[in-house]
């Protein structure tokens, strides 16, 4: 017995370990100075300065990167989570024709590798006129985090109980205040949890950021972040620093809510 | 009188899913459409005075003959088997370990849902620090001081493969643990209790209860996690960008460099219909399986 418990104590730190060991290492980095990065043996406690973030904000433009990476994850948050809720509302409680093939071709879409519409999609943002804008970007946001918006929204508003419409049907409301009135005060934690999940996907997409997003006035921080470029050398110092900035957020969210987003993304894959 | 509530509410409920749908619908639907077409068709981009002849299958041809675009293929074949084989052996590792109850469980949960978390790119330049060839950590913790042994890990085809499908097990094991995590806590405690007491080994117990019990939610991360393997991107295009010599060359990087890069859009859109079919397949075929399973549990 004793022995079991040794063993799970030590698989445990290991795997806690190995989780943040990495980027303790790269966030450790970016408060070191120039000379600390590349100096073998590698110095483990840094000086703390913060010359890396002052030089990412001054010759980088990280603050313009942020910017935009908060007007485009916003926006597709709000978004999102407007439509889904109107969607995953109808899915979960109302009587609908064709809900499995909704629901179905929702999922469908979560899986669609995005080369598959690269191409297409890049070209009806070039006939919108909608290339390197933020609205450009947000429309397949949008329409990629939908699917686990209304996914986990529906999971969430199918657990409330079953008499809540008519008794707000006896009381005269209509079915849409029903909804925001009743229905979605009632899942406040469901919404809150898909927009916790649509907002990270939205703050580390790539891909289509690369495309869309070719002048860097509107690049959003991953685009940012890849094409970091040096003189001479690798800026690894500034990358750090602008690493660390886009990871942190990220990080307080999944210590504050990680029971939610368990929850969200088991609620996703597992019940529906 | 009530059928016209009944139609009322249809009608509402099609309302309500309308705008979903219809975005959907114009931004992902129409695009696998359109790729297809546009396969069939000669387009450059950089070049619009050659218009947009229909050459029917001669891409699909000029495809199966592009040593890269195979390449690409098995690359992508061999990054997808290998990355949700570790995934999952581990996910399941992590969820045996997370789903035990013990002080500090939640701090222990949060801090296996940081790689999860981690943008993509941030992790690829974090372990492409690790990786350096002059100052990484992996040379260090490796060879210690002895700087003339150090070794350009991804200047190296092989580790370089390696290097990425370390970096994607990394950051994607977490999310397979929570998927078999949901599982394992669908598995009542009395069904433990009896086999203590008809004197089954802890191994007899995960062997016979636990396994067949979980096994549908290994199958969803199975099929997630491969849909998502499909997709590699990031980690490609930041760490190797393809090289050396396209030993990390993955279909959705080649796709990208063809379609916009080289401007060749009805050409790279033979590789955005390929990803497709085969995602496809696959997901078919898995879905198939979750389903009868699931059926067969119902029984």
């Amino acid at each position: 017995m004793r022995f079991s418990r040794v063993l799970f104590t030590g698989a445990t730190v290991m795997v806690v370990v190995l989780s943040l060991l990495p980027f303790v290492w790269f966030a450790d980095t970016s408060l070191k100075t120039e000379k600390e990065v590349t100096s073998i043996p590698p110095v483990l406690l840094p000086s703390g300065t913060l010359d890396f973030y002052r030089s990412s904000i001054e010759h980088y433009d990280l603050l313009h990167f942020i910017k935009n990476s908060l007007i485009v994850a916003g926006s597709t948050t709000f978004i999102t989570i407007m439509l889904a809720i109107l969607a995953g509302y109808a899915l979960a409680r109302l009587r609908m024709r064709y809900k499995g093939v909704v629901m179905g071709a929702l999922l469908a879409v979560s899986m669609f590798p995005q080369i598959s519409i690269a191409g297409p999609v890049w070209r009806i943002l070039q006939h919108l006129g909608w290339l390197n804008s933020y609205q450009g970007l947000i429309a397949p946001y949008v329409t990629l985090t939908l699917p686990l918006g209304v996914w986990v929204l529906a999971s969430f508003f199918r657990e409330l109980p079953a008499e809540l419409e008519d008794a707000a049907r006896i009381d005269g409301c209509g079915h849409l205040q029903t909804l925001f009135r009743i229905i979605v005060p009632l899942a406040a934690p469901g919404v809150f949890t898909a927009a916790i999940l649509v907002f990270i996907y939205a703050w580390n997409e790539f891909f289509f950021a690369l495309l869309i997003m070719t002048r860097q006035s509107y690049q959003t921080l991953p685009v940012g972040i890849a094409l970091f470029q040096g003189q001479y050398t690798m800026p690894w110092g500034e990358i750090a620093a602008a690493s660390t900035i886009a990871t942190v957020p990220l990080v307080l969210l999944v210590f504050l809510f990680q029971k939610r987003i368990v929850r969200g993304l088991s609620a996703g894959a597992i019940k529906g | 009188m009530k059928l016209s509530l009944i139609r009322r509410e249809r009608l509402f409920a099609s309302a309500l899913t309308g705008p979903a749908l219809f975005i959907v619908a114009v931004f992902a639907f129409y695009p696998i459409l359109f790729s297809f077409y546009l396969s069939l068709h000669r387009i450059v981009l950089g070049l619009p005075s050659l218009g947009q002849p229909f050459v029917g299958f001669e891409n699909y041809r000029e495809l199966f003959q592009d040593r890269i675009a195979l390449r690409s293929l098995t690359n992508t074949l061999i990054f997808v088997f290998s990355t949700i084989s570790c995934e999952l052996l581990f996910g399941l590792g992590i969820a045996l370990i997370i789903n035990r109850s013990f002080r500090a469980r939640g701090l222990v949960r949060a801090a296996v849902l940081v790689p999860w978390a981690i943008p993509t790119v941030v992790s690829s330049q974090m372990w492409r620090f690790i990786y350096n060839d002059k100052y990484g950590l992996l040379n260090f913790l490796l060879f210690g001081a002895a700087e003339s042994r150090y070794r350009a890990w991804l200047a190296d085809p092989f580790f370089a493969f390696l290097g990425i499908i370390v970096a994607d097990v990394w950051k994607a094991s977490s999310f397979a643990a929570l998927l078999i995590l949901a599982g394992l806590q669908t598995i009542p405690d009395d069904l433990y209790e009896a086999a203590r007491i008809d004197g089954a080994s802890a191994w007899q117990q995960f062997r016979r209860i636990t396994l067949p019990m979980v096994k549908p939610a290994i199958l969803v991360a199975l099929l997630f996690r491969t849909m998502d393997a499909f997709r590699v991107f990031d980690l490609v295009y930041v760490m190797t960008q393809g090289g050396p010599a396209d030993s990390t060359n993955v279909l959705q990087f080649y796709g990208y460099k063809k379609i916009f890069a080289e401007g060749l859009m009805g050409y790279g859109s033979t590789i955005s219909v390929l990803v497709f079919l085969i995602t496809l397949t696959l997901a078919v075929f898995y879905i198939r399986l979750v389903g009868t399973r699931l059926f067969r549990e119902q029984a």
